[in-house]
């Protein structure tokens, strides 16, 4: 069953990007934000209109949301790897963390093309950019942990993976109650989203969705073949069959 | 209760060893003061602005400080080997950890007591019209660091590249400390009350947090 996981998702994932593509530059409206009542979010800035730019925003929010869920995922699997001890836990781990990387990495440049537009500034210190930015610092210190500490950097890993999770609250206090970031709809989430966006929305949420899934199983299965080779290479060492 | 008698008696051997050398005191003393001095030429020599500027110089200075006073801390355990001892020895692992993370906590407080009368002297900003505020705070400061930072020189104590990873591990998480703290004592020279009790709060809240995971993770990070 598992191994056809990963294909499925795929396959989803390669159908959902052309169809969102069709969606997102065919059936979503030109405008200056997501509805007309935010254009106090672009006007107060002064820096013109968005039009064509506006539509980063089907990319950049569902890669964000990816970001938040593989640090979570990290986080509670690197405490079941800490707590039970089991390698594949760990497998997990590590997988939602590359994978949260390049989500992370998305996000940051995908909404700096879209700040530079509305705002005029590539970078400014907000609360969801300086959130996101150290979330993504967090990850890569892991991956560098992983890579770097020797043996042991998988547990010194994943309790940076558990601080990290724990510190996100902390974080997101920190950054401030002046919350400018752009909502999405009229009341801030995007259940409220105009009709025109609801569906090009939620079919880009699902086929990164699908991705994060599918690369995230990929990742874990060959983390999880990295090691079978490793403890049949130390076994066959052991008993004399190889020679080192 | 055994716990804590046993953690006491790890903290103070530790802080005996640094009252007899005073390596980590005097080195840190003059790294703090050397701080204040690239201060005072990174930064326009602007009255108004060094006064923006003085709160993140302060907890910039302890974290700097504190990390190589840290790992300083640390190396003294590894080259005899004797972290190895510490954890065979007949004593709960708790009482390692929170033994080692108070040792280093005063010696952060002990830095930063240090570096603030720096900063006061050598660039005039009144830092002192609320002693009490202001030594709360770097106490809170200073339990956060120590809790975060013996938890992974711990475990990295046997790792070779560990004066690299440090930092990285360390900064990433312990940023909304730092910040926290900056706003403590931004807060305090503006004179707002409420902005300075609220990132007390913050302050307190981030410890306790931090206290309990990092007693629960010390255990499975530093097993050998």
């Amino acid at each position: 069953m598992s191994r056809y996981l990963a294909p499925v998702f795929t396959v989803l994932g390669a159908i959902g990007l052309v169809y969102s593509f069709w969606l997102v530059f065919n059936d979503t409206p030109l405008q200056y934000s997501m509805q007309p009542s935010d254009r106090h979010v672009v006007l107060a800035t002064g820096s013109g209109s968005l039009f064509f730019n506006q539509k980063i925003f089907f990319w950049h929010v569902p890669h964000a949301i990816m970001l938040f869920t593989a640090v979570g995922v990290a986080g509670v699997s690197s405490i079941a790897y800490l707590w039970k001890r089991n390698p594949k836990a760990d497998d997990i781990a590590l997988a939602a963390v590359q994978v949260a990387t390049v989500f992370g990495a998305v996000t940051l440049l995908t909404g700096s093309i879209w700040a530079k537009a509305a705002w005029g500034h590539w970078w400014i210190w907000e609360k969801r950019l300086t959130m996101s930015l150290l979330l993504w610092l967090t990850l890569v210190g892991y991956l560098l942990v992983r890579r770097y500490a020797g043996a042991s950097g998988e547990r010194i890993a994943a309790g940076m993976a558990v601080f990290a999770m724990i510190g996100v609250p902390f974080i997101y206090t920190m950054v401030g109650a002046g919350d400018n970031h752009p909502q999405a709809g009229s009341e801030g989430n995007v259940a409220t989203l105009n009709k025109d966006m609801m569906w090009p929305f939620w079919a880009s949420m699902l086929t990164f969705l699908s991705w994060f899934i599918a690369l995230t199983i990929t990742r874990v299965q060959s983390a999880r073949m990295e090691r079978e080779v490793r403890e049949l290479r130390e076994k066959g060492l052991d008993s004399g069959v190889l020679e080192s | 209760m055994s716990t804590l008698s046993h953690a006491a008696r790890i903290a103070w051997k530790d802080l005996r060893i640094e009252l007899r050398s005073r390596e980590i005191l005097y080195t840190m003393t003059f790294f703090g003061g050397l701080l204040a001095v690239v201060y005072s030429f990174v930064f326009p020599s602007n009255a108004d602005m060094i006064k923006i500027a003085v709160p993140g110089m302060l907890w910039v200075s302890i974290a700097f400080a504190g990390t190589i006073g840290l790992s300083r801390a640390f190396d003294r355990e590894r080259e005899n080997d004797t972290m190895r001892a510490l954890l065979l020895a007949p004593i709960p692992r708790l009482s390692v950890f929170l033994g080692k993370a108070f040792a280093i906590a005063v010696l952060v407080l002990g830095v930063a007591i240090v570096v603030t009368p720096m900063l006061w002297l050598l660039l005039d900003v009144r830092l002192f019209d609320q002693p009490g505020v202001l030594m709360l705070s770097l106490v809170l400061g200073s339990i956060g660091f120590a809790l975060v930072g013996s938890v992974f020189s711990a475990a990295l104590i046997k790792v070779r590249s560990r004066d690299v990873l440090l930092p990285v591990i360390l900064y990433p998480l312990l940023i909304p400390l730092f910040v926290a703290g900056t706003s403590v004592t931004a807060g305090m020279l503006a004179g707002n009350d409420d902005k300075v009790w609220y990132w007390m709060g913050f302050l307190g809240i981030y410890d306790a947090a931090f206290l309990v995971v990092s007693l629960w993770i010390f255990e499975s990070l530093v097993i050998e």
